[in-house]
This record gives structure tokens, C-alpha cells and sequence, in this order.
């Protein structure tokens, strides 16, 4: 394609020859994602669900942070969990045998959960039934922060075991979370992983959001952890009727 | 890979709007992209010529437009470029700021003919 440069000189707004056209767009490339989200969002508040969209890196322990949430809240608050895993169904057996409802999504080799695949498992979720729904994101920090499940707070995990970089890597989920676990404490000797500088560090990248140190196999932390979940699955629910739900706080 | 995803829907877009408006050679495509989504332009340039493969934007140029994070500060109200990826006001020294720029992601326009 050639520019009529004689054309442009007599105030022609057309670069180049008549046959070649500009189209505006200027439409948001995650609009489709958008849309299902907010049907998502708008089905869980129907059935008073909370949704928690977890995001970590591979390894950091979504898995067992979310076995041993489910034994701390059993007849507490009922909980469902939704698996994004890129193959296989491993994570949501494991979850299954805590006792929880799973549905695995398998993402076929895409690095993250989208809405469309998060609304296709609500349908096979008992959401009338169901307290707190956790979407376990693929292990990645990337690209999920940059894609609404229809999720009410994002949560990002970190382990002492993946160092304290991470956070500057990827400050975006860091950012948008609403809190951040930090895993495997009871690993905290035998690393290098500096807690307070990594504190201070995530209050600097975002001083709004909760941080839980905490440790599936000691247990540290995960009461704090878990009264958080049901202050947000409280803030949700109905008012409460005698002798009815789970108020959160100390509950039981 | 994140910028597949986002290269692909891009892709889905322009095909579309080609589709539309009965162009079936794309020349040029501007893709405007806010810091926050951490694409690099190598790799989104990468992936949108693997993607665009028998595409009508097969051999296209891609241009990319950068927009720099712009944040407001809740506390102070003061506008800031953030200094690296801590979100610290200048002014009052607060972490607690909201996004104003950065967060784009959208096909500006494309040619074609
Ligand atoms: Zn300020």
C-alpha cells in the first residue's frame, strides 16, 4: 500500500489510497470476561455465597490451606470449592475427602480461570446450600489478577518457601487482593525469607488489605485466617434468626 | 503465557469488526495496553504473530501503546507515577491510592482494506 502523498497535501484526511479504511474500536478486550462475571457475581448474591478467588503461585499450598480451612469451619459454614487445574483432577480428590463440595475445571494448558468456565461449575455447585465458594485459581501470578471470576475478594497466597521477591515480581495481585496468606511458616527457620521486610513490603503495596501468617501443619494463624472468612461470609448472610447461621467471629 | 490470552482476545475482536465492515485484509492494528497488566511487548509481538496465522491479520503491523500506572492518593488526593511497584504517596506517605491510568486494554483502531 502506497501513500498518495499528492492527495495528502490537498487536505485529504485518507492516508493512503481510497480503498484503505481506519476502523475505531476502542472496545475493552475483556468485555465478554466482564459480562460473565457480573452474571456470576449476581447469581452467588442471590444465593448469599461468597466467593474467594485464591491465586498463588504453583506449590504455595492452595490445596492444603484449603483442606485445613474446611476442617476448622465443618459445622460451621458450609463451603464449596471450584478447582482450576491445568490437567489433572488431583486437587479437587483431595478436596473431596475434607469433606467439601468440588467441581474441577481442567484449563487444558490455559494459565488461568475465566469467567465462562467459573459460571459453567456454579452450575453443578449447590450454591442455595453453600456459605463460602473458594476458586482455586491455576498456580500462577499473572494472568488471574487480570480476570474477574464474578468473585467478591481475591486472596493471594505466598509460601517462605518461594522468597521474598515475589511481591515485587508481581505486585498486581498483591494489590487487588483483599488479603494475603503467607503459607508454610513453620518452614521459616530453615529459609532465608525475611517476614518483617516482607511485611512492611505489603503494606507498602497495599496497606488496605489483611495479611495471615499461617501454617497448615502447626496451625498458626489459620484461626485468625478463618474468623476473617466468616466475617466476610457474615457480612453476606441473612440477618440472623434464632438459633440460625453462622454470625462469624468465634462461632462454635 | 499471559499475553497469548490477551492476544487472542484481540484477535477475536479485530476479526469480527473486520467481518463487519467487510475488510478481509488487515494492515495495521493498535492495541492500547495499561502498565497493570505487566504484557510485555516482545512477547505480546510474539504472540500475535503466531496467532494471526490465517488469520485476516495475517502480516499485520501491531502497534502498541503503553499507558503508565497513574494513581490518586485516598488520603491526600494528589496524583503520582508510582516509583517502582510500591504505591506510596509522595505527598503524605500513605499506601492507599486508586488507579486513574493503567488499566487499559482495549483495540484503539485497526486498517485495512
Ligand atoms: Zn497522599
Amino acid at each position: 500500500m502506497s501513500v498518495d502523498i499528492n492527495e495528502m497535501k490537498h487536505g485529504s484526511k485518507m492516508k493512503g489510497t481510497v480503498s484503505k479504511l481506519r476502523i475505531i474500536v476502542g472496545r475493552d478486550l475483556l468485555h465478554a470476561n466482564a459480562g460473565r462475571a457480573v452474571e456470576n457475581r449476581a447469581l452467588l448474591d442471590k444465593n448469599r455465597v461468597v466467593a474467594v478467588n485464591l491465586i498463588s503461585s504453583p506449590g504455595s499450598g492452595k490445596t492444603t490451606l484449603l483442606e485445613k480451612t474446611a476442617e476448622l469451619l465443618r459445622g460451621k459454614m458450609s463451603i464449596g470449592v471450584v478447582v482450576g487445574d491445568l490437567y489433572t483432577a488431583r486437587d479437587a480428590q483431595r478436596i473431596e475427602r475434607a469433606g467439601v463440595t468440588a467441581v474441577q475445571i481442567n484449563t487444558a494448558g490455559l494459565c488461568h480461570l475465566t469467567a465462562d468456565m467459573v459460571g459453567r461449575a456454579l452450575q453443578e455447585m449447590p450454591l442455595a446450600r453453600l456459605d463460602i465458594l473458594f476458586v482455586e485459581n491455576v498456580g500462577n501470578l499473572v494472568c488471574p489478577a487480570a480476570f474477574d471470576l464474578g468473585e467478591h475478594v481475591k486472596v493471594a497466597l505466598l509460601s517462605v518457601t518461594e522468597g521474598i521477591d515475589k511481591p515485587a515480581k508481581y505486585p498486581g495481585i498483591f494489590r487487588e487482593a483483599a488479603a494475603t496468606v503467607i503459607s508454610k511458616a513453620d518452614l521459616l527457620p530453615y529459609t532465608d525469607f525475611d517476614l518483617p521486610a516482607c511485611l512492611g513490603e505489603m503494606r507498602q503495596i497495599n496497606g488496605g488489605q489483611q495479611v495471615f501468617v499461617t501454617s497448615a501443619r502447626s496451625g498458626q494463624g489459620l484461626d485468625r485466617w478463618c474468623h476473617w472468612l466468616g466475617q466476610l461470609a457474615g457480612d453476606n448472610l441473612p440477618p440472623v434468626e434464632a438459633g440460625g447461621s453462622y454470625t462469624g467471629g468465634t462461632g462454635g | 503465557m499471559h499475553e497469548l490470552s490477551l492476544i487472542h482476545a484481540l484477535i477475536d475482536t479485530v476479526v469480527q469488526s473486520a467481518r463487519e465492515n467487510g475488510i478481509t485484509k488487515v494492515t495495521k492494528v493498535k492495541l492500547v495496553v495499561g502498565e497493570s497488566h505487566g504484557a510485555l511487548p516482545d512477547a505480546l509481538q510474539f504472540a500475535f504473530d503466531i496467532l494471526t496465522v490465517d488469520t485476516v491479520c495475517a502480516g499485520a503491523e501491531l502497534a502498541i501503546e503503553k499507558n503508565a500506572l497513574l494513581l490518586k492518593c485516598r488520603e491526600c488526593a494528589r496524583e503520582f507515577h508510582p516509583e517502582g511497584y510500591l504505591f506510596c504517596c509522595p505527598g503524605c506517605g500513605v499506601s492507599n491510592a486508586a488507579l486513574v491510568k493503567g488499566n487499559e486494554l482495549y483495540v484503539e483502531y485497526f486498517e485495512g482494506e
